[in-house]
C-alpha cells in the first residue's frame, strides 16, 4: 500500500479511526511521518498523544458548522448560536435552555438520543421533577408540540405520561 | 508529594495488576463537570477562571480520596514538566497551553488526576490496569460524590451533566480502554476486528504497523455517546466488547504459535536482539520492538524480563522522561543515545 501523503513510498503507518461504523484510514511511510511530526510532534496528532489517551474528550461535533442558523444569544454568558457554530463549544450551562431549538436535533444525532439516562445528584434530581410538575398542561403540551415536531420520541412519550398524570389528577 | 517524585514511582497502571493485563493495557474512566454559574473555562473571562481555580483548589484540597496530593498550577511549569505529566497520562496536551489559570491535581499513587480549566472547570480521571472499567466507574464516583458536596454541577434532568462539547454531555463520561493486539495486527485479522466494533457506538482508535515497522499494535476504544445511557451501560457495553476482542488476541496468538512459531519467535528474539545492543534508538522503533517483546513475554518466549518493566518503557523512552531522568534537555540526537542506553540497560 502506498502512503496517502507522498503516494511513492511503501507506507509502513496506519492510522484507523472508526466512528459509527465509519471508517477513516491513513497510511503514511516512515518517511512522511516523521516529516509530518507524527511521531515527536507536540502540535500533531501523534503516538505519544494516542498513548495518552487524548483523543477520546471533546472533539468538536463536526456538524455544528451545518447547523440551521438561529438569531439566539444567551442572556448569562453572551455567546451566540453562530459563536457555537465556528468553535463547537457551548460558553455556559444557560446556553443549553437558550439554544434548545438548535441543540435538540444535534445532540440527537451525535447520540442517537437527546434524553439523559445517567446519574444525577440528587438535588438536581428534585429541583427538575418539582419544575416540570409545577407546570400548567398547556406549557407541557406545548413542550409536547415541540419534542414531536423534531422527532424526539422519547422526550415526547415521557411529556405525554407527565399529561396525562396531571389530567387524571385534575378528574 | 513533589513533581520529581513521580520520576521515582510507577503508575499503578503500569504495574500489569488488572484483569486480563497481558492484552489490556489500562482502563481509564473520565467525567467532564462544570459548577453551576460559572462559564466554561473555554469562555470565561480571567476572573472567573480565576474563582473556578479558587474553587476547585479548596475542594479538591480537603478531599479525603486525595490526601497528600501532588498539585500543579500549570503557568508555574516549564514546558519540560508539562510534557512529562502529558506522557504519564496525567493531563491532556490541551491543558499544556500557556495561560487560563489551568491545575492538575495527582493522587499520590497516580490512580486519580484532575484538570482544572481546562475547557471544562473539572476533568477527573482514574486510571487502572487491565479490564477494570467498573472497578474505575466505582472508585471516580466515589471521588465524585466527596467532591459535589462543595458546590453544585451545572445539569438539569433532560440533557443531564452540561458540558461544554455537545459531545460530551448527558453522563460527562468517557470510558476508555487501551488495548495490545500484536497478533491480530500480524495474522491481518484486525481490520474485520475494528470495523465490527465501530458500528456499536464505541470509537476505535490505533497506530499500528507491518512487520519491524510496527509501530506498538495499541489500540484506544472508548465509548462514542454520552447521553441517552447511564455510566453503567455505556461501561458494561464496552466491558462486553473488550473480552471478545480479548478472546479474538487470544486466538490469533494460538494461531501464530501452530502455524509459524518459528517465524514469531524470529521476529521477538530480534526485537530484544536490537534493543539490548543498539546505539540508538529513535522512539518509533522502540514503540515497535517493545510490543515485540511484550508479546514475547506474555508468550513467555522471552522470560529475561517482567511485563511490568516493559510497560514502564514505554512510557520512560518517551522525550520528556528521557530528559527528567537525565536531569537536563537533550536535543533529538542526544535523546536517541539516552534511549538505547535506557532500553540497553532495562532489558538486561
Ligand atoms: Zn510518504
Ligand atoms: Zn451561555
Amino acid at each position: 500500500m502506498l502512503c496517502d501523503i507522498c503516494h511513492k513510498k511503501q507506507a509502513s503507518i496506519h492510522v484507523t479511526e472508526i466512528i459509527n461504523g465509519e471508517v477513516k484510514e491513513l497510511h503514511i511511510c516512515d518517511t512522511c511521518a516523521r516529516a509530518k511530526g507524527m511521531i515527536k510532534s507536540s502540535k500533531n496528532f501523534g503516538l505519544a498523544d494516542f498513548l495518552a489517551g487524548l483523543t477520546d474528550f471533546g472533539i468538536a461535533p463536526k456538524d455544528a458548522g451545518e447547523l440551521e442558523d438561529f438569531d439566539l444569544k444567551c442572556p448569562a454568558c453572551g455567546l451566540s448560536f453562530e459563536d457555537f457554530k465556528r468553535i463547537g463549544r457551548l460558553g455556559c450551562a444557560e446556553c443549553y435552555d437558550a439554544f434548545e431549538k438548535g441543540l435538540a436535533p444535534l445532540l440527537r444525532k451525535i447520540h442517537g438520543s437527546n434524553r439523559h439516562a445517567g446519574n444525577m445528584p440528587k438535588e438536581a434530581n428534585k429541583d427538575s421533577k418539582t419544575a416540570e410538575e409545577a407546570g400548567s398542561i398547556d406549557e407541557l403540551e406545548e413542550k409536547l408540540e415541540v419534542a414531536i415536531k423534531n422527532e424526539e420520541f422519547e422526550e415526547a412519550a415521557r411529556l405525554r405520561d407527565i399529561i396525562r398524570g396531571k389530567k387524571k389528577k385534575k378528574i | 508529594m513533589r513533581l520529581n517524585d513521580l520520576l521515582n514511582q510507577t503508575s499503578e497502571w503500569l504495574k500489569a495488576t488488572g484483569t486480563e493485563s497481558e492484552i489490556v493495557m489500562s482502563s481509564r474512566v473520565r467525567f467532564a463537570r462544570n459548577i453551576k454559574g460559572l462559564a466554561f473555562s473555554h469562555w470565561a473571562d480571567e476572573k472567573q477562571k480565576k474563582e473556578i481555580l479558587t474553587k476547585t483548589k479548596q475542594a479538591l484540597l480537603k478531599n479525603k480520596y486525595l490526601n497528600n496530593s501532588l498539585f500543579l498550577v500549570m503557568d508555574e511549569l516549564n514546558d519540560l514538566d508539562k510534557q512529562f505529566l502529558v506522557e504519564r497520562h496525567l493531563i491532556s496536551r490541551e491543558l499544556t497551553a500557556d495561560g487560563g489559570c489551568k491545575a492538575v491535581d495527582v493522587s499520590e499513587k497516580e490512580l486519580f488526576s484532575i484538570m482544572i480549566n481546562e475547557e471544562d472547570h473539572l476533568r477527573l480521571q482514574v486510571m487502572r490496569s487491565g479490564l477494570e472499567l467498573k472497578e474505575s466507574l466505582r472508585l471516580l464516583d466515589k471521588l465524585d460524590s466527596e467532591l459535589r458536596r462543595n458546590f453544585d454541577y451545572a445539569c438539569n434532568s433532560k440533557w443531564g451533566y452540561l458540558t461544554a462539547c455537545p459531545t460530551n454531555v448527558g453522563t460527562g463520561m468517557r470510558a476508555s480502554v487501551m488495548i495490545h493486539l500484536p497478533a491480530l495486527v500480524m495474522t491481518k485479522r484486525i481490520g474485520k476486528v475494528l470495523e465490527s466494533i465501530g458500528r456499536i457506538n464505541l470509537a476505535v482508535r490505533g497506530l499500528y504497523g507491518e512487520g519491524t515497522e510496527a509501530s506498538g499494535n495499541f489500540f484506544q476504544i472508548s465509548n462514542q455517546i454520552t447521553l441517552g445511557h447511564s455510566e453503567q451501560e455505556l461501561v458494561d457495553d464496552i466491558d462486553r466488547v473488550i473480552k471478545q476482542v480479548v478472546e479474538y488476541e487470544k486466538g490469533a496468538r494460538e494461531l501464530l504459535l501452530k502455524n509459524s512459531r518459528h517465524q514469531l519467535e524470529d521476529e521477538i528474539w530480534r526485537a530484544y536482539g536490537i534493543l539490548t545492543n543498539a546505539r540508538i534508538v529513535s522512539s518509533l522503533e522502540a514503540i515497535g520492538l517493545l510490543s515485540a517483546i511484550r508479546l514475547g513475554v506474555n508468550l513467555s518466549i522471552i522470560n529475561k524480563v517482567d511485563i511490568k518493566s516493559i510497560n514502564e518503557l514505554f512510557i520512560t523512552t518517551q522525550p520528556a522522561h528521557l530528559q527528567k531522568i537525565e536531569g537536563k534537555d537533550l536535543n533529538p540526537q542526544e535523546r536517541d543515545l539516552k534511549r538505547g542506553d535506557l532500553l540497553r540497560d532495562k532489558l538486561k
